[in-house]
């Protein structure tokens, strides 16, 4: 739980503009303090819609400081791509783990959770009880 | 005996095939999807193809993960970790060998098939990929031919199926009356295969 090695939080969306603007909006809401790192993995490397195992792989690189890394994803492929890259080993930095959570609410909680020191244990629980939470 | 230079045609033939059929499976993909497996596929296998190429493995395992890998990483939509999962899964199940039987091929695709219903779990009847590739897993055991005429009967079975995995889920009964793309893709490699046995006047 020390804060000097926070959690890592990778944010994957089949848009690159999604993926970077639910980064800022959680970073934003995270603020108060040093925020955990946050990498955006939107779309494909050439700017289109879809799933980037190169970006993906890069974002966790980015992000990883020993403490671990969650991994937040929104629709088909990117769940299928960040499954398939665990799957494979060494793809994605040890400590890697993929989140079952909604993925702006589960964002906004993971950062917050890693911001504050939370352990990548802590950081999963507080994304995936965003599902808890009904709008109706 | 398959070995890493039969895999390695098995590769080059399904990229073609996917190259020529590419039009065709975004058309159908257009009906019931986002209008781009044809082309993620074509930009996939023209990336195994090139790797391979690149530089031969030497086992027919080794062709596979190496191509398995290619697609996950420069599909960009699900295809890529489905096929990618299909053919890794099963060039991992061939091990080191420097060549397989038919029959040691049929059953290490089994198991390739089997990852990828549980990678993206879907079963027979979903309405995708499986439903070319499970019947033709179970005909391989046969012959090639038997094999691929499971795969393209897989295929067009898909037809009044309701889609119940992926984006074309959200259609629901939208989606009767379509044929599901993956599926038919799935039967594009399951016909190369035979091709490639063909060629070779090979059989199982």
């Amino acid at each position: 739980m020390s804060a000097d090695r926070q959690v890592g939080i990778v944010l994957v969306s089949h848009s690159g503009p999604v993926a970077e603007s639910v980064a800022e909006l959680a970073r934003g809401l995270a603020a108060g303090g040093a925020t955990a790192p946050v990498a955006a993995a939107g779309g494909t490397p050439a700017g289109g819609l879809g799933t980037s195992a190169e970006l993906i792989a890069e974002a966790a690189r980015s992000v990883d400081g020993g403490a671990g890394v969650a991994v937040l994803v929104d629709l088909g492929s990117a769940v299928l791509t960040v499954k398939a890259m665990l799957a494979e080993g060494d793809e994605l930095p040890d400590g890697a783990r993929l989140v079952d959570a909604p993925f702006v609410e589960g964002a906004v909680a993971a950062v917050v959770t890693a911001s504050a020191g939370g352990d990548l244990d802590a950081v999963v629980a507080a994304a995936s009880e965003a599902y808890d939470y009904r709008k109706a | 005996m398959l070995d890493a230079d039969f895999f390695h045609r098995w590769m080059s033939t399904t990229a073609a095939s996917v190259d020529r059929e590419a039009a065709h499976l975004t058309e159908l993909d257009s009906a019931i999807g986002d209008a781009d497996h044809g082309s993620n596929l074509q930009r996939g296998f023209t990336a195994v193809a090139a790797a391979l190429d690149k530089e031969p493995p030497q086992t027919p395992g080794a062709v596979l993960m190496l191509a398995g890998r290619q697609l996950i990483s420069t599909v960009g939509g699900a295809s890529g970790p489905l096929y990618g999962t299909l053919l890794r899964r099963t060039g991992k199940e061939l091990g080191d060998a420097p060549a397989v039987t038919a029959e040691e091929l049929a059953r290490a695709l089994g198991a390739g098939v089997a990852a990828v219903a549980q990678l993206g779990g879907a079963q027979a009847g979903d309405k995708t990929m499986l439903d070319a590739l499970l019947p033709a897993v179970e005909a391989l055991g046969t012959s090639f031919e038997a094999g691929r005429d499971a795969a393209l009967a897989g295929a067009l079975a898909t037809v009044p199926l309701q889609a119940r995995k992926g984006r074309a889920s959200y259609l629901g009964e939208r989606s009767i009356g379509h044929q599901d793309p993956g599926a038919t893709s799935s039967a594009l490699l399951i016909d190369a295969l035979a091709e490639t046995a063909g060629a070779v006047g090979g059989g199982a």
